[in-house]
């Protein structure tokens, strides 16, 4: 079904917040989403009735409990499509997730000289990983440039490709342009020459159905709270294997099979990447957050978040001195912009007063910043609880901002 | 010379004048504006406080046992409250600046643009005035 804002907002109590007396825009989306009152309800009734430690006790709760979390593996596996449930490895996030492959695959596949491709417009957390991986293992951070337009120059990317390129890490959607890369074929090049790659797709699962045997990568790391789901949860997934051949990230209890003084063996997958008592409750929560994407499908949410996307931009091309930081062909639910004559500071207060929520600054894409030489943006990032009507707010709100400062 | 609180409770009447927050915003923007600022020469990077939004200089001299400040920032909102910032404390005793205990930007409702998440600079900005202050205070 089309998407029906005014029904659709009545699940999100917050969207009806005042700010200053005025309502809430929220356009903030690519920093968190809001939660619909499902999420909510499923984390409570995990507290109220259902809460045990999984896999331990063989009493009833626990055994609930451990059901319900397996649950959620499948529907995670069924979501992006993974061959094996025991692909799916639940983190507290995109971040941490990378930090897993970062340390993990680092320690066993890459040695001095080696090198690990990123691209110019990851986001901090697919950058400093790296670094650190790449410092401790003395081999090379290389960074695919992109274009003006935000877009990732290919035959670059073609050409680094090598004899001493262990894997490629690129994001899937830009938090801080837009741009969607062309990830299936970035993985296919990488793959001609037996090079694994790990997608950040952080930004892409809120906005678009993913299938990770389609795109055959080695590894795809995605957030919770992005996506409508509870803050501290998030999924890696990881090909079995490469996975089985990872040595543990961190350690604990369940990641175990023995233990002894001397010498422990190790749980199989995912077990042995999910060290401790994990978060069921916002493991339960991320899958409502799934079953309610599903349920509106992503062809509706895609297609109603492109019909605003081009109306924001349609707009906001009208407003004097503006420029566009981001105008990839491919892109989602982003639109950064500044004013030539104004700090996107400056704009970004105005706003917030007139109950506008946007992110100002360079989004934790410092090099991006760098690259166009400005002091940052200002990101409008839409949901899809988002309206023509909020896009129409916030021109006014800009066209105010031009008169106070213009 | 009056000293700082008087200087203080004089931004808090004038900010009383303002009900309405755009007002009070388009007056900061005017005290940004009509900030001598700092020359473009003299925005080196040594000057420079980092707050990763916006960017914010900060000079000091101290003469005849009063610390002068010059400041300015690429960002309007910013420079408005530096010059409020300049007003209250340049000129004082090293002394006088260091005890200052700047409530009185919470009082005109601007605490928000001091918080560490703004990253705008004033925080550190107001740090760096009195480690200024503090420096002259010991070179006496
Ligand atoms: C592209 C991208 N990668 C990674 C992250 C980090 O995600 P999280 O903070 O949920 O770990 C973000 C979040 O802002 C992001 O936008």
């Amino acid at each position: 079904m089309p998407i029906h804002t005014d029904t659709l907002r009545k699940a999100f109590p917050i969207l009806e917040t005042k700010v200053n007396g005025r309502p809430l825009v929220y356009f903030d989306n690519a920093a968190t989403t809001q939660k619909p009152v499902s999420v909510l309800e499923r984390l409570r009734n995990y507290y109220e009735r259902e809460n045990s430690n999984i896999h331990r006790g063989a009493h009833f709760l626990s055994q609930q409990a451990t059901d319900a979390y397996e649950g959620a593996s499948k529907t995670m596996q069924s979501f992006i499509n993974a061959k094996h449930t025991h692909e799916v490895i639940f983190t507290r996030g995109t971040t941490e997730s990378i930090n897993l492959v970062a340390h993990s695959f680092c320690s066993k596949f890459v040695k001095a000289g080696d090198e690990i491709l990123i691209s110019a417009m990851e986001h901090h957390s697919n950058i400093v990983p790296w670094q650190i991986a790449c410092r401790e293992k003395q081999a090379e951070l290389k960074v695919i440039p992109m274009d003006e337009q935000g877009e990732l120059c290919m035959d670059a990317y073609r050409d680094m490709l090598g004899e001493k390129s262990r894997l490629v890490a690129i994001t899937h959607v830009s938090n801080a342009l837009g741009t969607v890369n062309p990830v299936k074929e970035m993985v296919g090049l990488a793959h001609e020459k037996n090079i694994p790659v790990m997608i950040d797709g952080a930004q892409a699962t809120p906005h678009m159905a993913v299938d990770v045997q389609e795109l055959d990568c080695d590894f795809y790391c995605f957030s919770g709270h992005k996506m409508y789901g509870p803050m501290g949860v998030g999924v890696l997934y990881g090909k079995e294997a490469w996975l089985n051949q990872m040595p543990p990230y961190q350690s604990g209890g369940e990641m175990i099979r023995e233990v002894g003084f001397k010498k422990t063996t190790y749980n199989e997958l995912p077990f042995k990447f999910e060290a401790g008592t994990p978060n069921v409750a916002d493991v339960l929560g991320m899958e409502t957050a799934i079953q309610f994407i599903l349920k509106l499908g992503h062809q509706h949410i895609s297609a109603h978040e492109n019909d605003l996307l081009h109306y924001a931009t349609g707009q906001l091309k009208q407003l004097d001195n503006i420029r566009f930081v981001g105008t990839a062909a491919q892109r989602t639910s982003v639109v950064s912009f500044l004013f030539e004559d104004i700090h996107p500071y400056d704009t970004g207060t105005i706003l917030d007063k007139l109950g506008i929520a946007v992110r100002t600054g360079h989004h934790c894409a410092q090099p991006i910043m760098d690259f166009y030489q400005i002091p940052g943006t200002v990101r409008i990032s839409l949901a899809v609880y988002n309206t023509r009507r909020e896009i129409d707010v916030c021109m006014d709100a800009l066209t105010r901002v031009r008169e106070m400062f213009g | 010379m009056a000293t700082i609180k008087e200087k203080e409770q004089e931004v808090i009447e004038e900010f009383e004048l303002f009900d309405d927050w755009m007002d009070k915003y388009n007056y900061i923007i005017d005290l940004g504006k009509a900030l001598p600022g700092i020359d473009e020469s003299n925005r080196e990077d040594k000057y420079l406080i980092k707050g990763c939004q916006a960017r914010v200089w900060l000079l000091a001299e101290y003469k005849d046992g009063k610390v002068m400040y010059s400041a300015d920032s690429d960002a309007l909102i910013t420079r408005g409250i530096i010059a409020l910032l300049v007003r209250v404390l340049s000129g004082q005793a090293p002394a006088d600046i260091v005890e200052a205990d700047m409530s009185f930007i919470d009082r005109i409702g601007l605490k928000e643009h001091l918080s560490a998440t703004r990253s705008n600079g004033l925080l550190n900005m107001i740090k760096q005035m009195k480690l200024y202050a503090l420096a002259f205070q010991q070179k006496n």
